[in-house]
C-alpha cells in the first residue's frame, strides 16, 4: 500500500484527529530531493504497521504547509495524536526515517 | 577478525561514486557504496540537467535515480551510514562509520563537495528558516517577500534573476564590486529592476528570533555597519570539500581538497579519490563520470 494522498481538506481527520502515530510527507512536485524520497515514503507505508503514512503536495494545500513552518521541501512531520512530534527536513534515508517514528 | 572483506568500497553516491561502482561492478569486484544521506548527490537539486553528452534535457533526481539503478543492476549495495575516518592496516583497509566498520582492499573517496555557509555565528539554526542554498528548490516560498543573495558567481547571479521574478524584492550582496559570474548573466542579473546591488559588502551576522529577520553588514571599504531586513537568504559562496575524516591517511591541501590526479591516485596506495572532493579545475556531471570511472579501474588494478 503507497502513501496516502492527502487533500488540504481531509488534513484535520487522518492526521489530527487520527489516533496514534502519522507521518506527513510534506513535498513539491517539482522538487528533485522530494521525488528521490518519495518511493522511501511509499516503502515505509507498507513495511511500518502501526504508523499511518501520508504525503500531502504544498501546493495544492499551501496554507496548510504555512501553518506547520514547512519552508523546505521535503520536510517531514511525525504526529502523535494530533500533536508534533518530531520533524526534520532534507531528503534522507530509510534508517533516519524509522529512528524519527519510534 | 573473520569480517568479509569487500573488494571495492566506495564512500559516496554522488556521480563519481555511482559511476565507480558501475564500472568496479562490471569488473567483477565486490562493491560497496557508503552514503550518509541518499544516493545521488548534488544533482539532485539541479531542475534540469542540459549539458550531459546525450542528453538534452534530464532533470537531476532522474539521472541520479537511472544511476543508482544501473549500479544496482551491476551489483553494488548501498550502505546509507555516516563515515567517520579510515585505518589503513596493510592490504586491508578498514572504513569506519557511525555504526561500526567495513574492511575493503581498496577505497574510492568521492564525498564531493557541499555548499560553503556564510561562515557567522548561529546559522545553522537557521538553515530552512529563512537561510538556503538552492534558489531553484525553495524560492517558491518567498513569493512576494524579500530575500538576499549572497555571492558573485554564476550560481548567485542566476539566483538573484530567478528569485526576481518571484520576491517583491531581492538584494545581492557581494563582497567585491565586480562579479565573476559570465558576462552574459552579469547583463541579465542588471535587467530586473526589482534587484538591488549591495557591494564590496560582507556578511557579518544573522539576527532572528525562531526565523531570520535581519543580516547584519559592513561596507568593505567604508567600514560603516547596517542591518537590512529580509525574510530570507540564498547563500551561493562557492563550494567546500568534506574530507576532514580522511585527512590522517591521504594528503589533503589547504583547501580541503584530496591531492590527486588525473589518475585518481592519492598519497595512499590503494585509496583513490574521485568527483568534486579532488583537487582539479573543472568540477561537473561530465567530470565526476570520468573521475568515477578512472578511479574504479585503478583501483580494480590495484587489486589484481
Amino acid at each position: 500500500m503507497a502513501a496516502l494522498h492527502l487533500e488540504a481538506a481531509d488534513f484535520k481527520q487522518e492526521v489530527l484527529e487520527s489516533k496514534g502515530k502519522v507521518l506527513v510527507d510534506f513535498f513539491a512536485t517539482w522538487c528533485g530531493p522530494c521525488r528521490m524520497l518519495s518511493p522511501i515514503i511509499d516503502q515505509l507505508a507498507d513495511e511500518v504497521a502501526d504508523v499511518k503514512v501520508c504525503k500531502v503536495d504544498i501546493d495544492k494545500a499551501e496554507a496548510l504547509a504555512a501553518e506547520y513552518g514547512v519552508e523546505v521541501v521535503p520536510t517531514l512531520i511525525v504526529f502523535e495524536n494530533g500533536e508534533v512530534v518530531k520533524s526534520a527536513s532534507g531528503v534522507m534515508p530509510k534508517p533516519v526515517i524509522l529512528d524519527m517514528l519510534k | 577478525m573473520a569480517d568479509k572483506v569487500t573488494d571495492i568500497i566506495i564512500i559516496g553516491g554522488g556521480t563519481a561514486g555511482m559511476t565507480a561502482a558501475v564500472y568496479a561492478g562490471r569488473a567483477g569486484r565486490s562493491v560497496k557504496v557508503l552514503e550518509q544521506t541518499i544516493h545521488g548527490g548534488q544533482i539532485i537539486n539541479t531542475s534540469h540537467v542540459e549539458n550531459f553528452p546525450g542528453f538534452d534535457n534530464i532533470a537531476g533526481f532522474e539521472f541520479a535515480t537511472a544511476l543508482y539503478d544501473q549500479a544496482v543492476k551491476f551489483g553494488a549495495e548501498f550502505v546509507y551510514e555516516k563515515v567517520t575516518g579510515i585505518e589503513v592496516d596493510g592490504d586491508i583497509k578498514r572504513v569506519l562509520t557511525a555504526n561500526g566498520h567495513y574492511d575493503a582492499k581498496a577505497v574510492i573517496i568521492a564525498t564531493g563537495a557541499r555548499p560553503r555557509p556564510i561562515g557567522v555565528a548561529g546559522e545553522e539554526k537557521f538553515v530552512g528558516r529563512g537561510i538556503s542554498f538552492c534558489a531553484t528548490c525553495d524560492g517558491a516560498f518567498y513569493k512576494g517577500k524579500t530575500v538576499a543573495v549572497i555571492g558573485g558567481g554564476n550560481t548567485a547571479l542566476d539566483d538573484a534573476v530567478v528569485l526576481s521574478q518571484l520576491a517583491e524584492k531581492v538584494y545581492l550582496i557581494h563582497r567585491r564590486q565586480e562579479f565573476r559570474a559570465e558576462k552574459q548573466l552579469v547583463e541579465k542579473v542588471h535587467k530586473p529592476d526589482n534587484i538591488e546591488f549591495i557591494l564590496d559588502t560582507v556578511v557579518t551576522g544573522i539576527k532572528g528570533d525562531k526565523r531570520l529577520e535581519a543580516l547584519e553588514l559592513q561596507n568593505k571599504v567604508t567600514g560603516e555597519k547596517t542591518e537590512l531586513a529580509v525574510d530570507g537568504v540564498f547563500v551561493a559562496i562557492g563550494q567546500m570539500p568534506e574530507n576532514d575524516v580522511f585527512k590522517n591517511v591521504v594528503e589533503v591541501d589547504s583547501a580541503g581538497y584530496i591531492v590527486a590526479g588525473e589518475d585518481c591516485h592519492t598519497s595512499c596506495p590503494g585509496i583513490f579519490a574521485a568527483g568534486d572532493g579532488r583537487t582539479k579545475k573543472v568540477r561537473q556531471l561530465t567530470t565526476a563520470a570520468a573521475d568515477g570511472t578512472i578511479a574504479a579501474l585503478a583501483a580494480s588494478e590495484y587489486i589484481g
